[in-house]
């Protein structure tokens, strides 16, 4: 590879001689350098995180206390939301489709994919930025302006979409303009996610450092790099769904408009009928179900590095975890329609996706496995992105098993759509992929700023978060088992003296209290940025790539174009002074 | 540009790809453009399938202009045999001449535009009256569901509905039959009354299912040429200085073109037959 190594020297000699400073727009602002961009998808989805958490604050005070005025912010809010503070239904409903499409698009995916992968991703692979770098600057600015519209259908007459985050069709078909907006909004964020995917997969291919195999990636990269090729793959076909009700909203065709369509005792004969709501749910639930795999397969990533870390030795079993990983991106195609058990699509087509279901969970539970063994007989240094790593195998394995029910096309009768299907998702999604994106804030800070956050905050935030995020979701099993319907603005009536009412209570505090558990991070946060304790470029005695590069990373990354000698765990190799060796570092015979 | 550090196989390919940066990202991009078509198409089935009897034409010419489409097909194909010839003969270092080529690709890509707005446009001048009972109209051997052709001058101006974009429907309307099927002599116009009427639309996306997939396919892949005639017209104005300051590099941004221009070629290529001789 003498071309390589050619340009690689030339990288260094443009790195010594190029010390002219970019002004302040091009440096934080449209910045091209991959971890300027990381971290403006990072900080952008944290306030997205935080916003869409508080519009389920809201929405839990109308579950709990019913009719009541919203105390604090109940007089500020619009009067498509409350009147005179009470929340209204449509309201209610807005809320919950914003909530979830909120959560999922603009919070988790972001911070995920667009934060911990373009940070970490090309310093992972050794390379001294993606391989787009505009494209990559373009991403962020199409998701943010995506944001921007979601937000901004908030403000439109009517409010903002409330067809649920699903949008199912033919109620989103007649919605309000918010509708529309959120069309618009999910164009402009599957447009993003396309640019990113398509960088992150040729920077992972073609960037890799020299001597770095595909088998000596860290795991991290592996999760992406399957990430991505979801994103690639399962984000157009709901792109083509989009358009397709758009159609459907601007131009006035049927696509997902049925025959003799009745709405609100009028007969819909502005549209030509034969459409079919189905096809919606279809080709929605072929991106969204790819979609759960992308929200968890980077937090296996982050949890992976974060265990082998701190276990100080090798993850059981790397292979089995890469091919899981790979084998899981394949299945999540095949399995979208066990969301559509009870839309009467035939028991033909219920018992296939039923089987794939089935299928896919065998390597979800041998990465979880993997993880778990990895911490046997290893004397655990129990850091605080550790606990958050630690904490997140049973978070995800409850998220994880309480699904089979629901794969199942019998038991899914009585389950869906019912609370159990809230708590199943949140498990996987929030104690999971939340407490994993957690666990890589507080692991890679001081890569980030060159210092780290505080430990004993830390702990404050993770003992918090971890039993009130349980006190949230854990009763919606109960509650779902007993038969609480999801989506209703108001259970007085269908929960009226049972014991699942206290159990929405329970939920509701849980829920504000899992707020004020979040105040001890967002201090920590700020203040470590310039009162944390300065630390080396390797503090946590990592092996990965990034630890070889100078924190936080000048432009260019690396100092020195950094070779790889070894695979991504080598830790107390038996022999060795140090108990880890480094990749970039030869190891003596 | 200073401010971007250097990117290994930006130009030189990689070993386990063969292919340079660019080149690998556009093969990706276009894996996931045939996850977008691909979408549309399942939909034109399941639709197409889904059906019922009479709501979708027995082949897209009862509605459609196979001629038309026929003239573009031939045209797209020649503007991906001149992307070709335009690549060849920068690879071979002729610059003027590949942005001739490149010229011609982009003027064949305008005509096609220019041919589907003359189809397009017909369609939005062609009416059908979609009526409660079929009626017998005078050359056409069954009573008709819904009756295709164009308003004579004094039937009542048609006004769309501000909220739905719907036609209302006025107290009657006088329509002229289109010819029947292998003949060319209209029908006498004929007088409908609103009670027998059940919707009115032009042949634009509302008209029908078959329709509404039509104007999205074919619109979506328009929107692809107009895409590719900006890079197109980009490489036409800057080409000539750009191959100047890196031939090699500027080769590549034609070949990446090159290649998004076939795949939109390809699209047309399922299009044609699909939506018009099937």
């Amino acid at each position: 590879m003498s071309s390589h190594e050619a340009h690689a020297g030339h990288h260094h000699d443009h790195g010594d001689h190029h010390h002219e400073e970019l002004p302040f727009w091009r440096k934080y602002i449209f910045s091209v350098d991959h971890k300027v961009i990381g971290v403006q998808y990072a900080v952008t989805a944290l306030v997205f995180l935080f916003f869409g958490f508080t519009l389920m604050m809201i929405m839990r005070w109308q579950l709990a206390y019913p009719g009541q005025p919203i105390p604090l912010i109940g007089k500020y809010l619009s009067s498509a939301i409350a009147m005179d503070g009470i929340l209204v239904g449509d309201g209610y409903n807005a809320l919950g489709a914003m909530h979830g499409t909120i959560m999922v698009f603009l919070a988790i995916v972001p911070l995920a994919v667009g934060g911990f992968g373009n940070y970490v991703l090309p310093l992972q692979v050794g390379a001294p930025d993606m391989a787009f770098p505009k494209l990559n600057m373009m991403s962020y600015w199409v998701f943010f302006c995506g944001g921007v519209v979601m937000i901004a259908s908030f403000f439109v007459p009517g409010g903002a979409a409330a067809s649920g985050w699903t949008s199912y069709a033919p109620l989103s078909v007649i919605a309000t303009t918010g509708q529309t907006m959120w069309l618009l909004g999910m164009v402009l964020l599957i447009t993003s996610s396309l640019l990113g995917s398509v960088n992150f997969i040729v920077t992972a291919v073609q960037l890799r450092a020299k001597g770095l195999g595909f088998f000596r990636l860290p795991f991290f990269v592996w999760a992406q790099l399957v990430t991505s090729f979801l994103l690639l793959l399962a984000f157009p076909p709901l792109e083509a769904a989009g358009v397709l009700q758009l159609m459907d909203r601007l131009a006035g065709t049927s696509f997902f408009m049925p025959s003799g369509l009745v709405v609100s005792g009028v007969q819909q004969t502005q549209y030509a009928g034969g459409g079919s709501p189905l096809l919606w749910q279809h080709l929605f639930w072929f991106l969204a179900h790819p979609e759960v795999y992308v929200l968890i397969l980077p937090a296996l990533g982050i949890v992976a590095e974060v265990i082998a870390n701190n276990t100080r030795k090798p993850l059981w079993g790397y292979k089995s975890l890469v091919y899981s990983a790979i084998f899981l991106g394949f299945m999540s195609f095949i399995v979208w329609a066990h969301h559509m058990f009870m839309t009467g699509m035939g028991t033909t087509l219920s018992t296939f996706f039923q089987a794939t279901t089935m299928i896919i969970s065998v390597p979800s539970v041998i990465i979880l496995t993997c993880l778990i063994i990895s911490l046997w007989g290893a004397s655990i240094r129990y850091t605080v992105p550790m606990l958050f790593a630690v904490a997140f195998l049973p978070m995800f394995a409850i998220g994880g098993l309480t699904g089979l029910p629901l794969g199942l096309t019998a038991s899914d009768i009585a389950l869906h759509d019912t609370y159990y299907v809230i708590g199943h998702f949140h498990y996987v999604v929030a104690p999971g992929t939340i407490f994993a994106m957690f666990a890589g804030i507080y692991y890679w800070f001081p890569k980030v700023t060159g210092r780290k956050m505080n430990d004993l905050l830390g702990k404050l935030h993770f003992w918090g978060s971890f039993v009130f995020i349980n006190a949230v979701f854990m009763p919606m099993f109960f509650q779902g088992m007993a038969g609480l319907l999801r989506r209703q603005y108001d259970q007085t009536e269908q929960l009226h003296g049972s014991l699942a009412h206290g159990l929405t209570t329970m939920s509701s505090w849980g829920a504000w209290l899992l707020a004020l558990a979040q105040i001890p991070f967002i201090i920590n946060f700020f203040w470590s940025i310039r009162g944390g304790t300065k630390v080396d470029a390797n503090p946590w005695q990592a092996t990965t790539l990034e630890w070889a590069a100078p924190s936080p990373p000048p432009h260019g990354n690396f100092d020195k174009v950094p070779v790889v000698y070894c695979g991504p765990y080598e830790y107390s190799v038996p022999g060795k002074k140090t108990d880890y060796c480094p990749q970039h570092v030869a190891m003596e015979a | 540009m200073s401010a971007a550090a250097i990117i290994p196989h930006d130009m030189e390919p990689h070993p386990v790809t063969g292919m340079y940066n660019g080149k690998f990202g556009i093969w990706l991009f276009l894996a996931s453009e045939i996850m977008l078509f691909g979408a549309l198409f399942s939909t034109y089935v399941l639709l197409r399938m889904g059906a019922e009897d009479g709501m979708w034409p027995k082949h897209g010419a009862e509605i459609l202009n196979v001629p038309l489409a026929t003239f573009n097909t031939v045209v797209l194909i020649t503007s991906s045999v001149t992307m070709v010839l335009s690549w060849a003969a920068l690879k071979m270092g002729d610059v003027a001449k590949g942005q001739r080529f490149l010229g011609i690709t982009f003027l064949l890509a305008g005509t096609f535009l220019v041919v589907k707005y003359f189809e397009y446009k017909e369609k939005f001048h062609h009416f059908e009256v979609f009526l409660n009972e079929p009626m017998a109209v005078e050359g056409y051997q069954e009573p008709l569901k819904g009756i295709r052709g164009h308003f004579t001058a004094d039937s009542p101006k048609l006004e769309a509905d501000a909220k739905t974009g719907a036609y209302a429907i006025p107290e009657y309307v006088i329509i002229e039959p289109d010819a029947p099927h292998g003949t060319h002599e209209h029908p006498k116009p004929v007088r409908i009354e609103s009670a027998q009427v059940k919707r009115i639309s032009n042949f634009g996306p509302r008209h029908s299912n078959f329709l509404a997939t039509y104007f999205t396919l074919t619109g979506l892949h328009g929107l692809h040429i107009v895409g590719g005639m900006v890079v197109i017209l980009y490489f036409l104005l800057t080409g000539s200085t750009f191959a100047k300051k890196n031939h090699e590099k500027y080769v590549n941004r034609i070949e990446c073109t090159g290649l998004y221009w076939h795949f939109v070629d390809l699209v047309w290529i399922f299009l044609f037959p699909v939506l018009y001789l099937l």
